[in-house]
């Protein structure tokens, strides 16, 4: 039979052109008509450390990066030791033999990668000789990759053509090395087409979509690992009248400058990571009092502090809820593959606009990161809300009343003063105890406007019940697939709206026995608001800076499967 | 419209340095509405946390937008208010805590962005909310109740700040002398780029500085505010730089350099050369 799923990790140090290789692999085969995605860890540096990133394809959909190796392509040393235990049985091991020797590994076949590239006359063509092996192991038409290399380097530059010529060369020696191994894996099925068109796209980019598509028309962020491609892109591409996107001097200039853009009339947003997020509380805070629209992307890393910039966890949950000293408690949307990443943009400027506050897009390393190809969105299909904005005379009290109301824009009348302190409907200071009252419950009260999140439910009949969140959706989504298979009998639900939670998906799973919550980080942070709710929730945690496995979760939930029904029989 | 508001009961000290800036921001604002002939709400003036905050509520006549926000970020809030609606005129007011202490960091940025804005100081060298702490602008010797033996450092002289960060336009004012404010503070709104009035607001119950800064012929005391001469030619830096270095506090418009691009205009200029897309041709890039 062929295979219908195929895993291929690179790894060496940075500099060595690895993400390149992953990305060009899982590209090639993206346009080819295959489900692909990549993973890529790395350190916090610019050249050297180790590096791997790996690209999964497939003939159908797929959620997790892929637990086990078809091939491991490893640049050196260092990397063959690290890796070689996670090259399945049958797999192959291709090796950089002009940096080292392997003596005894039988699943392991060595071509020195730089002097085949250097023979083609592109000292840089090295990736293309590693495609042209792994074309060859994998039994796919070489003309894949050749189509890519055409389409790739065909930029209207002299020397394009040279430069085709050679990477061809290139997948060719690679072709030839790999047959003369002997080694095969077995051949790639041909792929299903979708008959829907794709993007290929990572999930900042895909969060960048989907505020353009939200209508964003003010940005202003400040580097930060993994948040720092949000910025950039915005920079290149929000351009026009009435738009900006900027690099401010600090994360506190971020928040304030974006209230203060929000305030003026404009939607408005900002993305940062865990440091960077943790100097915007008080500016969010302001956010909430003065109820001002405007979305804020958190890109969880590892850790507290610095911590992990470059690695991923699901650590910022309790920090994004309430970001703010006093009561505070903001709406937090957190998309748990690349698609989503678009979606929960959308939805995030959508709430911010409705209830007039402050709403948190909260994604992660590993989403941003991902290379996938997803469904194309259609523009007129999107819906995009956007500000009830008052038009009437000047006198306005703007706080009046006990839910959202109708915001004035500067220049148009119906001025008053947006506060941070207490205040009253005139938005004037105010220690009244009714006024602090009144106006807490106002903001609380406009929460109850965004019950409108959707959430999966499958297999809703069983007891016990799994239900991560975020990027640990992708790994626990295949987990859950391969224990229905196995017979076990439990259900799966799933929602990014984390805050408010949809009213419905809290009733059903308040009638579980056990919910089991898969989540990156030590304290069960999402187990543990869940529990304040009254629901039967406990975590399964990691907190490595690496997202879960498969098959390790699949293991996880097992053995607690076994203990909860032991407990039921007894 | 006339703004009252019978709940709202904050007061400044009788004899507060505030209600003279008040008056003169009123009456700036007022001036700026019959200069250009666009309503009052084209106007937004963001404040900071202090005594000096509460401008926001208190401002008497047709009122303004205005934004009390939190202590130390007028300038990014404006720069937010600014950069998205250029059409607005911007008015930060801050206390000399709110904006040489805790709001520090952002001056500079502003300056050499020139944002095109005005900030109103009002310095009386303490925090006067929190009960007379000693502030940035505190001279040494100064006793407050964070200085129980004095302030052991020199004050900070914040209009040579001001043009050392090279803010293109710089004035210094006294609040008694509403009328002389209020011109500096429409030549400041006038101003392209990023201005600054820094006025000398005294504390009437923590720091009343009245007596010194206009002096007492009677008991010696000789002012420490004193006019900048009419000859003086505030585009010449060196000049300005000489006024800033005199003892005392000079009274009017001390630097102004027109010719730099405000941020706008220095935004707009770069992001003309992006090539523009539509969305649907960005999302076209993507496609498989």
């Amino acid at each position: 039979m062929d295979k219908t799923d195929f895993v291929v990790r690179f790894a060496g140090e940075g500099g060595q052109g690895l993400l390149t290789s992953a990305t060009m692999f899982a590209g090639a085969h993206t346009q080819f008509g295959y489900f692909t995605q990549t993973f890529a860890t790395f350190p916090s540096q610019i050249i050297g450390g180790p590096t791997w990133m790996q690209a999964r394809v497939s003939t159908s959909e797929i959620f997790s990066r892929g637990d086990e190796l078809d091939v491991l392509v490893a640049f050196n040393q260092e990397a063959y030791d690290y890796h070689k235990d996670e090259v399945k049985e049958g797999g192959v091991i291709i090796y950089n033999s002009g940096e080292f020797q392997l003596e005894n590994d039988p699943q392991g076949f060595g071509m020195p990668f730089d002097q085949l590239a250097k023979s083609t006359g592109n000292t840089r063509s090295a990736n293309f000789v590693v495609m042209g092996a792994l074309a060859h192991l994998v039994n796919i038409p070489q003309s894949i990759f050749e189509e890519f290399n055409k389409k790739r380097f065909t930029r209207g530059r002299p020397g394009d053509d040279e430069l085709i010529s050679a990477n061809n060369q290139a997948l060719s020696l690679g072709q030839q090395e790999a047959i003369k191994s002997g080694f095969v894996i077995g051949k790639l099925a041909p792929p299903i087409k979708p008959d829907y068109e794709q993007i290929l796209v990572n999930g900042n980019e895909a969060i960048c979509l989907g505020a353009l598509a939200a209508g964003l028309q003010f940005y202003v962020g400040y580097p930060i690992s993994p948040a720092t491609t949000v910025l950039t892109w915005m920079q290149s591409n929000l351009l026009g009248s009435g738009k900006f996107a900027y690099q401010a001097s600090s994360e506190i200039e971020s928040i304030t400058s974006v209230l203060g853009a929000s305030f003026a009339g404009k939607k408005s947003m900002t993305a940062t990571a865990g440091p960077g997020f943790s100097l915007m509380g008080e500016g969010l805070g302001l956010a909430w009092m003065a109820e001002i629209p405007l979305v804020v992307a958190d890109i969880q890393r590892g850790g507290p502090a610095t911590g992990l910039p470059t690695k991923t966890e699901q650590s910022d949950l309790f920090t994004v809820l309430t970001p703010a000293h006093g009561d505070v408690r903001l709406p937090v949307i957190a998309p748990g593959t690349v698609e989503e990443c678009f979606d929960a943009t959308i939805a995030a400027f959508n709430w911010a606009e409705r209830y007039q506050g402050p709403v948190i897009l909260l994604s992660e390393h590993v989403l941003s990161e991902r290379q996938q190809n997803i469904r194309k969105p259609k523009l007129d299909e999107i819906q995009v809300e956007d500000r009830k904005v008052f038009s009437g005379s000047n006198g306005y009290h703007r706080y009046e009343g006990s839910t959202v109301s109708p915001m004035p824009i500067p220049g148009h009348a119906g001025s008053y003063v947006a506060n941070g302190s207490e205040h009253d409907p005139m938005g004037d200071t105010t220690h009244l105890p009714i006024r602090h009252l009144q106006m807490t419950e106002r903001r609380f009260n406009k929460l109850k406007l965004l019950d409108d999140g959707t959430y999966e439910a499958r297999d809703s009949g069983s007891s016990i019940a799994i239900m991560p969140w975020g990027g640990s959706k992708g790994p626990a989504f295949e987990a859950y697939q391969r224990l229905i298979e196995s017979g076990e009998d439990i259900s799966w639900y799933y929602t990014m709206y984390l805050n408010p939670l949809p009213s419905k998906l809290l009733d059903e799973i308040k009638s579980k026995d056990l919910v089991i919550i898969p989540e990156l980080n030590y304290q069960g942070q999402f187990s543990t608001v869940l529990r304040s709710h009254g629901v039967a929730a406990e975590s399964i945690t990691q907190y490595t800076g690496l997202p879960f496995r498969v098959s390790d979760l699949e293991k996880l939930i097992r053995d607690r499967i076994e203990v909860e029904r032991k407990k039921t029989t007894i | 419209m006339t703004k009252k508001n019978p709940e709202y009961d904050f007061e400044w000290c009788p004899g507060c340095g505030d209600f003279g800036v008040r008056r003169a921001l009123e009456a700036a604002i007022e001036q700026r509405r019959i200069d250009t002939e666009l309503p009052v709400e084209n106007n937004a003036v963001i404040a900071g946390i202090g005594c000096s905050g509460n401008m926001v509520h208190l401002l008497e006549g047709n009122q303004p937008y205005g934004f009390h926000a939190i202590h130390g970020r007028t300038l990014p809030v404006a720069m937010g208010a600014k950069m998205a609606r250029t059409d607005l005129n911007v008015v930060v007011v801050a206390g000399d805590g709110d904006f040489l202490s805790i709001g520090m960091e952002h001056i500079a940025p502003q300056a050499s962005r020139n944002l095109n804005i005005t900030a109103i100081i009002m310095d009386n060298a303490v925090y006067g909310l929190t009960k007379g702490q000693g502030s940035p602008t505190s001279q040494k010797g100064h006793v407050t109740s964070s200085t129980p033996y004095g302030n052991p450092l020199e004050g900070l002289n914040p209009l040579k700040l001001y043009l050392t960060l090279g803010i293109s336009f710089i004035a210094s004012g006294l609040s008694s002398k509403v009328k002389d404010l209020s011109q500096l503070m429409v030549n400041a709104m006038n101003h392209q780029g990023f201005s600054v009035v820094h006025v000398q607001s005294p504390c009437t119950t923590y720091h009343n500085t009245y007596e010194q800064l206009k002096g007492n012929l009677r008991k010696g005391i000789d002012p420490l505010a004193w006019p900048i001469s009419d000859d003086h030619d505030s585009t010449d830096l060196k000049s300005a730089n000489e006024i800033v270095d005199t003892p005392g506090i000079p009274l009017g418009l001390i630097y102004r350099d027109e010719g730099r691009p405000t941020f706008d205009m220095a935004v707009d200029d770069m992001a003309s050369q992006g090539k523009k897309k539509s969305f649907q041709s960005i999302i076209d890039g993507y496609t498989v």
